[in-house]
């Protein structure tokens, strides 16, 4: 056993007399050696202080940290030299190059020559950054910044190896190297009895880890194998297939039902899970056409821990408009920022109450693309038309029509729910009795009233994002912008919010989404891939998939086809 | 090499590598002497030259061309004849003199023929600033009393028990202001940029999230804290040089002192004020709040309580008791006493003395407040 926590608390004092923020609460658990522990929850599920405090960053409020038999509350110092920590922005001096960097972290342990001149090459042929030694740390990708970082907690052979959210942000290509160059390094440590500790947020990568520590709001719902988490939901999962334009009613339909207690969309079907023992129900009364039993998985673990009904979202009055016209359309948009073309001839229609996701990884000219679009970026080439508007020409008129969610969900956080809607209403010219029936209206169909007088900064990140999203659809928009709307949110909130969506676009709201999650890609009616400034495909999520569907890879994934699409 | 020079090794070629690479401090280290020293060694002078002064002559005669001519010979004063008292006050209002001279009609008749009244001549000055009106009324009383004397004098006059004050002025014999105010502005210029280089350093670390992997590797924090000092220590002894040097060559400010103990006074107070900026960027960690509370707790205490300025002696006692605790005014007093008067090994000794615990203690402080953890 390489470390333990024992009935582990921790709060942070409040600022300016708020009440204390708990991030832990009651967690116990151990890292093992040979195998990566995942440490793994939504944003704000305590993570990162988790792993602070394994590398002795933080001294808890109560409980105990060993790692290698030392109390970390009193003697980090002697267990640093075998702790290798990456920070979740890398911890790199961004002025020093990859080879200055490597070379202070081997200083900061005192190597010796001889095994520098062993260990820096290797791990730079390892991390595929050879031909970049020279190279800024600030000038890197993401991805290669986060390679160096790897390569930077590696470089002492460290018996434990704290990772906090290595792989966010990054493309999936990227992902899938760093999962196999860390289950590389675990292999080869083994001898030394070397163990991993991944902090994440992508459910997903729960399934590869050895052992899983699953946190949320700071509490720690299960410790186990990831296998344990799933066996409670054996002859629980199916998929119904269904077809594509009654997706979102048979959603409705099975959410419905008393025997559901999941919908996930998944493209071309649904995912359903079933409360314990209930009968499976009847494909074609919820608009299917065949229910097969599906593998369960992580996310369905959480979900069977937390829920108690599948989401459901009020319906949204109809917008005005005719079914079926283009509300937004792009063509041959192209923005040159100096010698760099961040988007590259880049075109695109969306229909009337679609949803049309941009899908790529940090960097890949998504949100250039997206502030072309809002009018807040003046294209160099191309034109782009907004519901049947010139956003150059007409960018006033434009923006009325439209509602902007943007990443960090731009709230006020000093002001409460209520004075954040009624600024946003102001903003947006609704006159007073207008704002006045707004604000209410947005208060009860997004389940905001117990909260109204409370601070937007003090908000979970769920109830954040649905405020965020009652704000950008104050003044009636029939054309929504999202920009990774759910990255880090938990699933629930996860589905409740994409339900919410998939009743707007069904009264004629047309959404646009960016985002680098695949989980997100799933909820849109048609993706458009994005990488290096180009669109390289547009399809709906099942044609990608039918795309790079062979021999090799009978049943691919999103991410599968995201990748290969990709690379060809 | 033991483990803990190679950790200090590796630390101090990082922070060289980034004082290369980012201009910030560079700019910090030498343009911002230049810039400070240049503006405020040529803006501000307490020189009180070529004062303007109307000279209403209300009947000329012999006695008052001769007044005249005493007044124009004095470099301190730039008298103009105004025709009027009147036209004297409109001089006066619209800031073109700072006084007026009235020599009434019976001033010359007095004069010649000793009477039971002197002859009276009127000062009207200025007073919007009590010390230029002081410094105004001592040259014209100056001029008159030395005029006075030379025509009494000339006629063989002088009354028994008269008194002849015969002044030297020490240290600074030609009341050049410059002499006294740019050594106290190098020592502003060392406090500014000292704080400066480092306050921004650390919580630019904390910004970025680099000083989070620092805390977790085998470095100790004497050695981080080490490493920052030293690279920093060698970039603010250039930039002393860079403002020892424009002292001397730009602005012709003497040096009599010892070059021995203006290496070590500029050392000790530079490891102080660097150390106070650590300390200050450990606390605030955020670039903005580190760089605001640099300016409030140096800029001022540096400009107003040093004795560059203003005379610490002549401030009331609490204000003066409040001096001792910021180091800038051991400096102040080392290096005009440095410049000016050369080594006063007492004097020298007493405020190296206290810069010195200064260091100790800011040094000490940061050790203490930077500990291995984030909260």
């Amino acid at each position: 056993m390489l470390a333990e926590v024992a009935g582990l608390h921790h709060s942070f004092a409040g600022v300016r007399g708020a009440a204390a923020t708990v991030a832990l609460n009651d967690v116990s658990a151990t890292v093992t050696e040979g195998m990566i522990t995942g440490v793994v929850g939504p944003d704000g599920a305590g993570k990162t202080t988790l792993l602070r405090l394994l590398a002795g960053l933080l001294r808890p409020t109560a409980g105990r940290v060993t790692v290698f038999g030392h109390d970390m509350a009193v003697d980090a110092q002697a267990a640093h030299g075998a702790i290798g920590y990456m920070p979740q922005r890398f911890g790199l001096y961004e002025d020093l190059s990859v080879a200055e960097n490597l070379s202070l972290f081997a200083d900061l342990h005192a190597l010796a020559a001889a095994v520098r001149q062993e260990r820096i090459p290797r791990l730079l042929q390892f991390t595929g950054l050879t031909p970049f030694t020279t190279r800024l740390a600030g000038k890197l990708s993401g991805g290669m910044k986060q390679k160096l970082g790897l390569a930077c907690a590696l470089l002492a052979r460290p018996r434990l190896l704290l990772l906090d959210e290595p792989s966010v942000g990054v493309d999936p290509a990227s992902r899938r190297e760093l999962w196999a160059m860390v289950a590389a390094m675990l292999a080869e440590g083994r001898a030394e009895g070397m163990g991993v500790v991944w902090a994440t947020a992508y459910l997903d990568e729960a399934e590869r880890c050895g052992r899983v520590v699953l946190l949320h709001e700071g509490r720690m719902l299960a410790e186990a194998p990831p296998g344990d988490f799933l066996a409670a939901l054996h002859g629980r999962v199916f998929s119904l297939a269904v077809p594509a334009a009654g997706r979102r009613k048979a959603g409705r339909l099975a959410a419905a039902d008393p025997a559901v207690l999941d919908v996930a969309v998944e493209s071309d079907s649904l995912r359903l899970v079933l409360h314990p023992g209930a009968a499976p129900p009847d494909a074609a009364a919820l608009g299917g056409t065949a229910l097969t039993p599906a593998a369960p998985r992580f996310e369905d673990g959480f979900v069977d821990r937390l829920a108690t009904a599948p989401a459901t979202a009020p319906d949204e009055p109809a917008r005005p408009g005719r079914a079926g016209g283009t509300a937004i359309e792009v063509r041959d948009l192209v923005r040159r920022f100096g010698a760099f073309t961040a988007v590259d001839h880049v075109g695109f229609a969306v229909a009337r109450g679609e949803i049309f996701g941009l899908l790529g990884p940090n960097g890949a000219g998504k949100s250039t693309i997206f502030r072309m679009l809002c009018g807040l970026l003046r294209p160099s080439a191309g034109s782009a038309r907004v519901a049947g508007l010139d956003l150059l020409r007409a960018p006033a008129a434009a923006r009325a029509r439209i509602g902007y969610m943007a990443q960090r969900f731009s709230l006020y956080g000093e002001l409460t729910v209520a004075e954040n809607l009624s600024f946003f209403a102001r903003v947006y010219g609704l006159d007073r009795i207008a704002q006045a029936a707004a604000i209410a209206d947005a208060l009860d169909r997004f389940d905001l009233g117990a909260v109204r007088a409370s601070v937007a900064g003090a908000l979970p990140l769920g109830v954040k994002q649905r405020l965020a999203l009652a704000a950008a659809l104050l003044h009636r928009p029939d054309i929504l912008f999202l920009d990774e709307p759910t990255s880090g949110v938990d699933p629930l909130a996860r589905r409740a919010f994409w339900a919410r969506i998939g009743a707007l676009a069904e009264a004629g709201v047309t959404v646009l989404v960016t985002s680098h999650f695949m989980d997100e890609a799933e909820y849109c009616d048609r993706l458009g891939i994005v990488s290096a400034g180009k669109l390289i495909a547009t399809d709906t999520p099942a044609g990608l998939r039918a795309r790079v569907r062979g021999p090799d890879l009978p049943a691919p994934t999103l991410e599968d086809a995201f990748i290969r699409l990709v690379a060809a | 090499m033991t483990p803990a020079l190679v950790r200090l090794r590796g630390l101090l070629r990082k922070e060289i590598f980034q004082v290369l690479r980012d201009p910030s401090s560079l700019l910090i280290a030498f343009l911002l002497p230049v810039v400070l020293l240049a503006v405020n060694g040529y803006g501000i002078s307490l020189d009180a030259r070529h004062m303007g002064l109307a000279v209403v002559t209300e009947l000329p005669a012999e006695d008052t061309r001769e007044i005249m001519q005493a007044l124009i010979a004095s470099p301190y004063l730039a008298p103009v004849q105004a025709t009027s008292t009147e036209a004297g006050t409109q001089l006066l209002t619209a800031g073109k003199v700072r006084g007026i001279l009235v020599l009434r009609e019976d001033f010359s008749a007095r004069l010649k023929r000793p009477s039971r009244w002197p002859a009276r001549a009127q000062l009207l000055a200025n007073a919007t600033d009590p010390n230029t009106a002081r410094i105004l009324e001592g040259y014209v009383a100056g001029a008159l009393l030395t005029w006075a004397a030379g025509q009494q004098e000339e006629k063989r006059l002088l009354p028994a028990g008269s008194i002849t004050l015969e002044h030297r002025y020490w240290f600074n014999p030609e009341l050049r202001s410059a002499d006294f105010i740019v050594p106290g502005m190098v020592a502003f210029v060392m406090s500014m940029v000292g704080t400066l280089l480092t306050a921004l350093v650390v919580a630019r670390e904390w910004e970025r999230g680099t000083m989070e992997s620092m805390l977790a590797s085998p470095a100790r924090m004497g050695e981080i804290i080490a490493a920052r000092l030293i690279c920093y220590y060698g970039l603010g002894m250039l930039g002393m040089a860079i403002s020892f040097l424009m002292a001397i060559l730009l602005f012709g400010v003497p040096f009599r002192g010892s070059f021995a103990m203006l290496g070590a006074s500029a050392s000790l107070f530079l490891l102080f004020a660097l150390a106070f900026g650590l300390f200050i960027s450990t606390l605030a960690r955020s670039q903005f709040v580190a760089a605001q509370v640099a300016f409030l707790t140096t800029l001022l205490p540096a400009l107003m309580l040093s004795g560059m300025l203003f005379d610490i002696a002549s401030m009331p006692g609490w204000l003066q008791a409040l001096t001792y605790i910021f180091p800038v005014r051991y400096l102040v007093s080392i290096l005009q006493t440095l410049f000016l008067a050369g080594t006063v090994w007492p004097l020298v000794l007493a405020n190296l003395a206290a810069l010195a615990v200064a260091a100790t203690v800011t040094i000490g402080a940061t050790l203490a407040v930077t500990r291995r953890r984030l909260d």
